[in-house]
């Protein structure tokens, strides 16, 4: 594995929806899930007396006692440890601000930097509309701060840039993940995945980025799909 | 019932009805929701950033909701941009869905949601709000319950549900009378209550029930397409 999102890759390990066949349904905000006393609410749900309720729409899961709705739509929204992939909007005395498509705005402070930077320079390390792929450190109510000290974080250079939907993104890093994986191992390209749904690819020719473009694209398209890498792995076959 | 309407329904059938999810690619969470020929469209995005500030809240986020007819949905053009009507209409439409959901995860952020009559044929705000329930639900809103809505009508002395434009402008009789309402699915709460004509107290009671009824089966509709989008 030459590409540096290993690093990512564990933290987002929780948010992995598993391949492995598990009782899942579709439910709407207020539809009971179960009903009876032996059940914890989880998150996405509520109680109301006797009942589990969703209170908003996704997939159903109970695991073990508890009970929760996983997202399957809307907006991101930013957990701590996520990896975020944002585009710099200002330049302050003290760092970078970074939109990451959310709604709380998102700040690089210039300690991050890995050297030494004169604040009458700050545009020489990340200047206005760079793409930047960062982790998110803390969140307050004032905003997110932003960390760079890690592996294959910091300043995206050359490659590309294309967004897919947010809640779709465990689906293509996969289980422990494979599926980023393979793509990665097919198509020879440097990738990394954003939470907030945006996607960065760099690889020799522009085919092998292309190609690597449309996988993910197929992973986005048919994620209710079960035993995808398998399914992936046969497509990169045909093509 | 012995008594048809002029379409064939008879007094308490809602016209067809048909909902889809996710018509607006680009949005965080959209819906369509037809009634016989009123056409309505939901987009939902959000939960954003606030601007202007002073309309921030720390405490929970907003919702914002604006509804608007398209310039060609009615037989006479409507001059776009916003007029008396669009702007109560917006407002009746944001306190009918505001107590369903629950934004205080979001503090000062706005939830915004855009309506649009596409077509119009009686019932526009009634089908505003289904579609507006339903895309907040696809845009993962944190909600208590869906909202239902439906105007329930009289002609002459008859109670109605669902009016059409044509029985909507009704002058025979008692005159016209459109009783639009909305509520949390499944309870008892009524989020939107108007009532634009002349009605006998006693009557109120019976036109509760058939909303009821009424929203029960949109609230089937609106549940199946929600999770037909995902069952393919």
């Amino acid at each position: 594995m030459d590409t540096n999102t290993e690093a990512h890759e564990a933290e987002n390990q929780e948010d992995v929806q598993s391949e492995e066949p598990k009782k899942r349904r579709v439910v709407v905000p207020g539809e009971v899930i179960v009903s009876g006393e032996d059940f914890l609410p989880g998150e996405g749900t509520r109680r109301e007396g006797n009942d589990v309720l969703a209170s908003r729409y996704g997939l159903a899961e109970e695991s073990g006692r508890v009970v929760k709705v996983l997202a399957i739509t809307g907006a991101f929204i930013p957990r701590r440890n996520n990896v975020v992939i944002g585009r710099i909007s200002q330049i302050t005395s003290n760092g970078w601000v970074v939109s990451i498509d959310c709604a709380s705005s998102a700040f690089i402070p210039i300690d991050e930097s890995p050297r030494f930077i004169n604040k009458s320079e700050m545009d020489q390390f990340l200047d206005v509309g760079d793409a930047v792929a960062a982790k998110i450190w803390s969140m307050g109510p004032r905003g997110i701060d932003l960390a760079l000290k890690s592996r294959g974080l910091g300043k995206l250079d050359g490659g590309f840039l294309f967004r897919v939907i947010p809640n779709r993104v465990p689906r293509v890093i996969g289980r422990e993940g494979s599926m980023i994986n393979l793509i990665k191992e097919k198509t020879g390209c440097e990738i990394t995945v954003g939470q907030n749904g945006w996607i960065w690819i760099k690889g020799k020719d522009i085919e092998s980025q292309i190609k690597a473009r449309k996988a993910i694209e197929m992973v986005t398209d048919k994620i209710y799909l079960s035993g995808l890498t398998d399914k992936m792995e046969a497509w990169f076959a045909d093509n | 019932m012995a008594m048809k309407r002029k379409d064939g329904r008879s007094l308490t059938d809602i016209r067809k009805m048909e909902a889809k999810v996710g018509v607006i690619p680009n949005a965080d969470g959209s819906a369509m929701f037809k009634m016989g020929d009123t056409i309505a469209i939901a987009a939902v995005y959000g939960p954003k950033h606030l601007h202007p500030q002073h309309m921030q809240n720390p405490q929970t986020g907003i919702l914002r909701c604006s509804y608007d007819l398209m310039s060609f949905s009615v037989n006479d053009r409507k001059k776009p941009g916003p007029s008396r009507r669009s702007q109560e209409l917006s407002k009746v439409t944001q306190w009918a869905l505001e107590p369903a959901i629950d934004l205080q995860d979001f503090p000062s952020t706005v939830v915004d949601v855009t309506i649009q009559i596409i077509q119009a044929d009686a019932g526009t705000r009634t089908a505003g709000i289904n579609a507006a329930s339903l895309a907040l639900a696809h845009a993962g809103i944190p909600m208590k319950n869906l909202v239902c809505s439906i105007a329930i009508g009289k002609l002459d002395k008859d109670i109605v549900v669902d009016l059409d434009k044509s029985e909507e402008d009704f002058e025979g009789g008692e005159g016209p009378t459109d009783f639009p309402l909305a509520k949390l699915a499944n309870t008892d709460q009524y989020t939107l209550v108007q009532l634009d004509g002349k009605i006998q107290p006693d009557k109120v009671k019976e036109v509760l029930k058939l909303a009821d009824d009424a929203c029960a089966k949109i609230y089937e509709i609106q549940k199946n397409a929600l999770k037909e989008i995902v069952e393919q």
